[in-house]
């Protein structure tokens, strides 16, 4: 019954780097010689991976570079990636504003896009008029928008200003109207990129609001990118992760979100632990207060991290923050000057108050200063998915003191 | 198979087609034409006082210098036609075509900022200039006429022109707006990447404007330079507008037919080009 209405079948998207100019005159010149003897492009087969910050000889980048998926009729599917990643690329090719270089894309349906702020809108032209002009656009009649009319000036709230050239809105009010004009239009498929966050809180719920109706009521779906984890897991059920072009994870949208963050993070770790002369942390597990080993601390309103510290440094400070899904520290605690001997001391055991902490997965960050503060050690441990799951509900993060043992 | 195939609403590939131009898309996207015109032609006022009467003025200027210019210091000829005519209606007659050729070459970067955000058929935005070009030229051309009126009546020009002779105005204007367009498009294509080749055609319609027999009458053309001056597909329907107008002008079947064949040489290779380039275009321009 859920059948595919977008089947994304290896895309990627080729980017020359630099300015227009003789190079890339001789190269399209080098792409016209291959092409007359009738060989295929010679710069498909060149390109380096989208990684912004590293240096490479080559001109060429794969924005995207072979993603595969599926989106079934009636899903909210987020993407999620950091800058750079090729959401945007994603979006604007499944929009059709520019093509893929490679792959094939099959859609069902009439698609609506919110790619940028005021997608279609002409500022001399009031908002009556705009929300005609931006109807027909999406490949509406004037009758058809004329039936939702009332329907989308109630829902962008704007009713004062709809004779008002849009060019004198304020940009919340750009992104109300543009939202529900796209919101109301009832497209099978409607594209959002990170706009919203424009928009005030009680408009932002709203949308969220209206997207889930229209995935749920309707049977429409929905492709969503945004930087705000906490949307993205109430809107969303699936996710895709982009990494550097290239889909590193597609599925259950928490576990997206999960590799996404703590991904993110084991990079920085490593080259922190490689200057450090093999400094780290071994060994961790969570008991209950009796020592008995669990996975699960849902239950239980106080829990033991047991870990062993490698290569000891002396005189050092030892920090301990327990972050949550979006990375939000929701408990953070360290150990203080008077606590001498501390680092004579391998076997660590943490007890904190597990019922404080909101419920979902947790990532706990070690931090071992030395005393000047001059080496700073910086040390992260994902716990995997099955561990820490927190059943509490308080979302404020309590003073804590924990039990350095 | 067959059905696999239909099953799709939207396919997007590398490339399209060579020769599928979405004709059938272009229809049905005709309501955004009509309201894109609209757009266009309130938003190149508002905010002016004297409104859609710039029409009226840039045209009644440019006719002043011409008449100053090549009527008074030149002395260039008009072949019995009031200076003020003979200038207003060369200077209408080319403002159509010149639009016509502007609004389609600037296709692609004149409007990168929508393209870039919603897709619709691409043809649309050059299409719906064009719509605006031909109503300024209405109205310019209406102000033509209650000049040859006024001319007639209180300064005794006779026009030798006849009802019958009318029928040159469309045909002058469908076989102008075409070439334009045509020209026009084929230029947006190209210079999305490479932009030598606006710097060329910055300068060139003016020269062209020279070509073509706008501010002289095409019968003063030394015979030697005539067979040049055919080679401008422009002169046929130029000259056949001021015959409509004036019951003057030198143009025959094979010099229409010359126009209409580049006209639709033209609009074939633009298209062509156009709806290739409007694919990745973005990525370069």
């Amino acid at each position: 019954m859920s059948e595919i209405v977008i089947a994304v079948e290896n895309i990627s998207k080729q980017y020359r780097l630099g300015t227009v100019g003789r190079d890339s005159l001789k190269d399209d010149f080098k792409r016209l010689r291959y092409k007359l003897m009738g060989e295929s492009d010679p710069f498909l087969t060149v390109g380096d991976e989208n990684v912004r910050h590293s240096e490479s000889n080559s001109n060429y980048v794969w924005a995207l570079k072979g993603i595969n998926f599926n989106v079934n009729q009636g899903d909210i599917v987020g993407i999620i990636g950091m800058n750079g990643a090729g959401k945007s690329t994603l979006l604007k090719i499944l929009s059709r504003t520019t093509n893929p270089t490679t792959g094939l894309v099959k859609i069902k349906g009439r698609i609506a896009s919110l790619l940028e702020v005021g997608t279609g809108f002409h500022g001399e032209l009031s908002g009556r008029e705009n929300i005609f002009l931006n109807g027909t656009i999406m490949g509406l009649r004037k009758q058809e928008i004329k039936k939702k009319f009332d329907e989308i000036i109630n829902f962008a709230g704007v009713e004062r200003y709809i004779d008002t050239p849009v060019k004198r809105y304020s940009s919340g009010m750009y992104v109300r109207l543009a939202f529900s004009v796209a919101a109301h239009l009832e497209p099978d498929i409607l594209i959002v990129d990170e706009v919203l966050a424009v928009g005030d809180t009680d408009f932002q719920r709203k949308c969220l609001q209206k997207m889930k109706d229209i995935s749920q009521m309707a049977g429409r779906t929905v492709i969503f990118v945004s930087h705000n984890m906490t949307i993205m897991k109430s809107l969303c059920k699936n996710a895709i992760l982009l990494e550097n072009g290239k889909a590193a994870f597609s599925g259950n949208v928490n576990d997206a979100i999960f590799q996404y963050i703590h991904g993110s993070n084991t990079n920085a770790v490593e080259s922190n632990i490689a200057t450090l002369n093999n400094l780290g942390i071994q060994n961790i597990f969570l008991t209950n207060l009796n020592g008995s080993v669990i996975n699960d601390i849902s239950a239980i309103d106080y829990a033991i991290l047991n870990f062993e510290l490698i290569n000891q440094i002396e005189d050092s400070i030892l920090g301990l923050t327990i972050y949550d899904e979006n990375d939000e520290p929701n408990i953070s605690a360290h150990s203080t000057d008077n606590q001498g001997g501390f680092d004579k001391i391998n076997t660590m055991k943490l007890t904190f108050p597990a019922k404080y902490l909101v419920k979902g997965r947790f990532r706990v960050e070690i931090n071992l200063n030395g005393k000047n503060y001059e080496s700073a050690f910086y040390f992260t441990k994902s716990i995997p998915t099955s561990k820490f799951i927190s059943a509490g509900n308080s979302s404020k993060s309590p003073l804590v003191t924990i039990d350095w043992s | 198979m067959q059905s696999t195939v239909e099953e799709w609403d939207i396919i997007i590939k590398p490339k399209n087609k060579l020769l599928d131009f979405k004709l059938k898309e272009l229809y049905n996207y005709r309501d955004l034409l009509w309201l894109w015109v609209r757009r266009e032609y309130v938003g190149a006022y508002k905010q002016t006082i004297l409104g859609p009467l710039w029409h009226f003025i840039s045209p009644i200027f440019s006719t002043l210098i011409y008449m100053l210019l090549y009527g008074k210091i030149a002395k260039l000829s008009t072949d019995g036609v009031p200076m003020f005519l003979f200038y207003n209606a060369g200077i209408t007659i080319w403002n159509f075509f010149n639009g016509c050729f502007g609004c389609a070459a600037g296709s692609f970067s004149n409007h990168a900022g929508i393209f870039g955000k919603v897709y619709f058929p691409r043809l649309i935005m050059p299409l719906a200039s064009m719509v605006t070009t031909l109503i300024k030229f209405g109205i310019q051309f209406s102000f033509f006429i209650v000049a040859l009126l006024y001319m007639s009546y209180f300064e005794g020009y006779q026009s030798r022109f006849n009802f019958l002779s009318l029928i040159y105005v469309p045909i002058s204007l469908i076989l102008l707006a075409g070439i334009g367009f045509g020209f026009g498009i084929i230029v947006s294509s190209i210079t999305t990447k490479y932009k030598d080749l606006s710097q060329l055609v910055g300068f060139g319609m003016q020269l062209l404007m020279f070509a073509t027999p706008i501010i002289y009458a095409y019968s003063l053309v030394p015979v030697d330079i005539q067979k040049y001056i055919l080679l401008n597909p422009l002169v046929a329907p130029v000259e056949s507008f001021k015959y409509a107008l004036f019951g003057i002008g030198t143009f025959n079947a094979l010099m229409i037919l010359y126009s209409l064949i580049s006209t639709l040489v033209l609009l074939f290779f633009g298209l062509i080009l156009f709806s290739k380039a409007e694919k990745n275009f973005l990525d370069t321009i």
